[in-house]
């Protein structure tokens, strides 16, 4: 028997329904192996060792007197620490939030414990999920478990690494422009990313509110269709949330789909993309054939401007977003004392200046400033900056208009090709997990690394990465599968007939 | 639309940031870049494209208008980091 930590999160679901195993044993079990690896990864920010196990045990003593337990009963489940968590730090990985015990629980927080999932802690992350390598958080970067010197991705680097490592069976996560499935591709696991709107958003720290989504990461697609049955569904405190049915994705995931039409995109397979991650997906799009599935080539001409758009789009939403981080409401506030000691000063120097003491902030706009600058790190500074800059008068209609028509482009793009093919597939990921400090110094190239996930949440649709082969070197490489609004159901089982073809998933750093 | 630092610096004020001479010249510079690269959406046509701003375009979600139970001003009080008995603190608006 293999141990605990080894096991997918349906295995465990059975041995714990079977009474084999206890939900206690379970959390011990992958709380111990958190205790002796995450010095070394430093996937979790926080850790709740203590309300972990005391909710295991109830777990245990409703299930041994007979009474009702959810569908997660007993499974531990790492939360991204972009979700509140009543009384319990939610940081963001921003030393901004350094503090900060929000009031009440994220709707996907209240389901996963509602489902008696057993929450094991916060993971590390971007700040503010702005990244992709971890490497922004506030607090320490995250290390890939594959290779300790390069990245997990990001931003939910945490999540997808502690999946990786064997800390968790299950982490939920968020995607704004790839940051569930970059991360599962770096770091060989299942991540999902949803339908805009199927999970709520209530209690998720807003980035680009038009674009988050939160999602599953685990290491099946039988295990992340666990999770996503639990978290999704329509939610009334969250007006954008998706009114439609949820599928039982824990039922159906195992059956096949007949006659599935795949679309490839011939030129997402050229110029740009690492070699060897090309030869996995060909050797993917050949496990597909001998699977019965129809390969069509297809195009989605917008998809080369997907980035632009995204980075204009979600700059401007977050700097209207992280407003509010004014030093007033909650989080950090700079040094009162000082600053007033420096305007004073500033003021003084000023004297007799009637230009130069008009330029000075007031008191009030200058504590916002400093608690900003002091609070924010550099990535979040430039895309607010970014957002500000083309939100501005003279600017709007060149940039966000632009966008916004481009973005609607890009999903006629997907409408079209969805008229045509049940799925489009190709590579998560330009190249394989890096280095750590290797784009640290160079923005633009850290963006390009989204080339071929952005565009599913500009559109909207449902996306998700599954293991597909691993360099000479070792790194894991990720498959990225993209259907249309609301065909959860659909991906996830086509990810299945995939992961049964293949054994990609079942090896271990 | 070439970015000169003068620009940033207003920026930095919209944004409420406040960045130092260094700060100011590297944001610039990155801005710079990444500005240059989106200026490629310029080559597309979108004559007559609406623009999309969110993927479901839903309009009017209206809650039934019930009176429900707010947070206690306690609770959202806790992380202000100044504060008064009911009151967030903030430094003199109107001057001394």
């Amino acid at each position: 028997m293999s141990s605990l930590v080894e096991q997918t999160a349906t295995e465990l679901q059975r041995r714990l329904q079977a009474s084999e195993v206890s939900a206690v044993e379970v959390a011990s079990a992958f709380l111990d192996r958190i205790a002796s690896h995450d010095d070394k990864i430093g996937a979790f920010l926080s850790v709740w060792r203590e309300q972990a196990l005391e909710r295991a045990a109830d777990v245990d003593r409703r299930r041994a007197a007979g009474k009702p337990v959810g569908l997660l009963a007993g499974l531990p489940v790492a939360v991204k620490d972009v979700f509140c968590t009543r009384g319990e730090l939610t940081t963001c990985a921003s030393k901004m939030l350094e503090h900060f015990r929000p009031p009440y629980d994220a709707t996907v927080v209240e389901k996963i414990e509602a489902a008696d999932g057993i929450i094991l802690g916060k993971t590390n992350m971007d700040e503010f999920a702005m990244g992709g390598s971890t490497e922004n958080s506030a607090y320490r970067p995250t290390h890939n478990p594959w290779d300790n010197e390069r990245v997990p991705g990001g931003s939910s680097g945490g999540a997808a690494a502690a999946v990786a490592a064997q800390m968790a069976p299950l982490s939920v996560g968020t995607d704004t422009g790839g940051s569930i499935r970059q991360p599962a591709a770096f770091c060989g696991v299942v991540g999902l990313k949803p339908t805009y709107g199927r999970v709520s958003r209530r209690g998720l720290v807003a980035f680009a509110s038009s674009l988050d989504q939160a999602g599953p990461l685990a290491r099946t697609a039988a295990d992340a269709a666990l999770l996503l049955e639990v978290i999704a569904g329509h939610d009334p405190r969250d007006s954008t949330s998706a009114d439609a049915p949820v599928a039982r994705y824990s039922q159906t995931v195992s059956q096949p789909l007949e006659k599935l039409r795949i679309g490839i995109v011939r030129e997402h397979l050229g110029a740009g993309l690492h070699a060897e991650i090309a030869a996995a997906v060909e050797e993917a799009i050949q496990v597909w054939k001998d699977l019965g599935a129809q390969i069509q080539e297809i195009s989605l001409p917008h998809n080369e401007y997907a980035i632009a758009t995204y980075y204009i789009i979600a700059p401007c939403e977050a700097s209207s977003n992280l407003a509010r981080y004014d030093g007033v409401h909650y989080g950090y506030r700079t040094d009162e004392t000082k600053m007033l000691a420096q305007l004073a000063a500033e003021r003084k120097a000023a004297e007799g200046n009637p230009a130069r003491l008009e330029e000075i902030d007031t008191p009030l706009v200058r504590m916002y400033r400093q608690s900003r600058s002091e609070g924010f790190g550099a990535e979040v500074k430039r895309r607010v900056m970014l957002g500000a800059y083309a939100l501005s008068a003279g600017y709007y209609d060149a940039y966000y208009l632009k966008a916004l028509k481009v973005r609607r482009l890009i999903r006629q793009d997907f409408d079209q090709a969805f008229a045509k093919v049940d799925v489009i597939m190709g590579p998560t990921t330009p190249t394989p997990a890096y280095r750590l400090g290797e784009k640290a110094a160079d923005p633009l190239a850290s963006y390009l690394g989204d080339t071929y996930t952005v565009s599913a949440n500009l559109a909207g649709i449902c996306s998700l990465s599954t293991p597909c082969g691993f360099t000479q070197s070792g790194l894991p490489i990720g498959l990225q599968l993209q259907a249309p609004a609301l065909e959860e159901d659909r991906l996830l089982r086509a990810a299945h007939m995939y992961q049964t073809a293949t054994d990609w998933r079942l090896r271990r750093p | 639309m070439a970015l000169t630092p003068e620009i940033v610096k207003q920026v930095s004020l919209l944004a409420r940031l406040q960045l130092s001479a260094d700060e100011l010249e590297l944001m610039t510079q990155q801005l710079g870049r990444v500005l240059e690269y989106i200026d490629k959406l310029a080559e597309v046509d979108t004559e007559n494209v609406a623009p999309l701003a969110h993927a479901v375009e839903l309009s009017n979600v209206f809650a039934d208008d019930q009176v429900a139970p707010s947070l206690p001003r306690e609770e959202v009080l806790a992380n202000a980091p100044k504060r008064d008995d009911a009151c967030y603190r903030v430094p003199a608006v109107l001057g001394d």
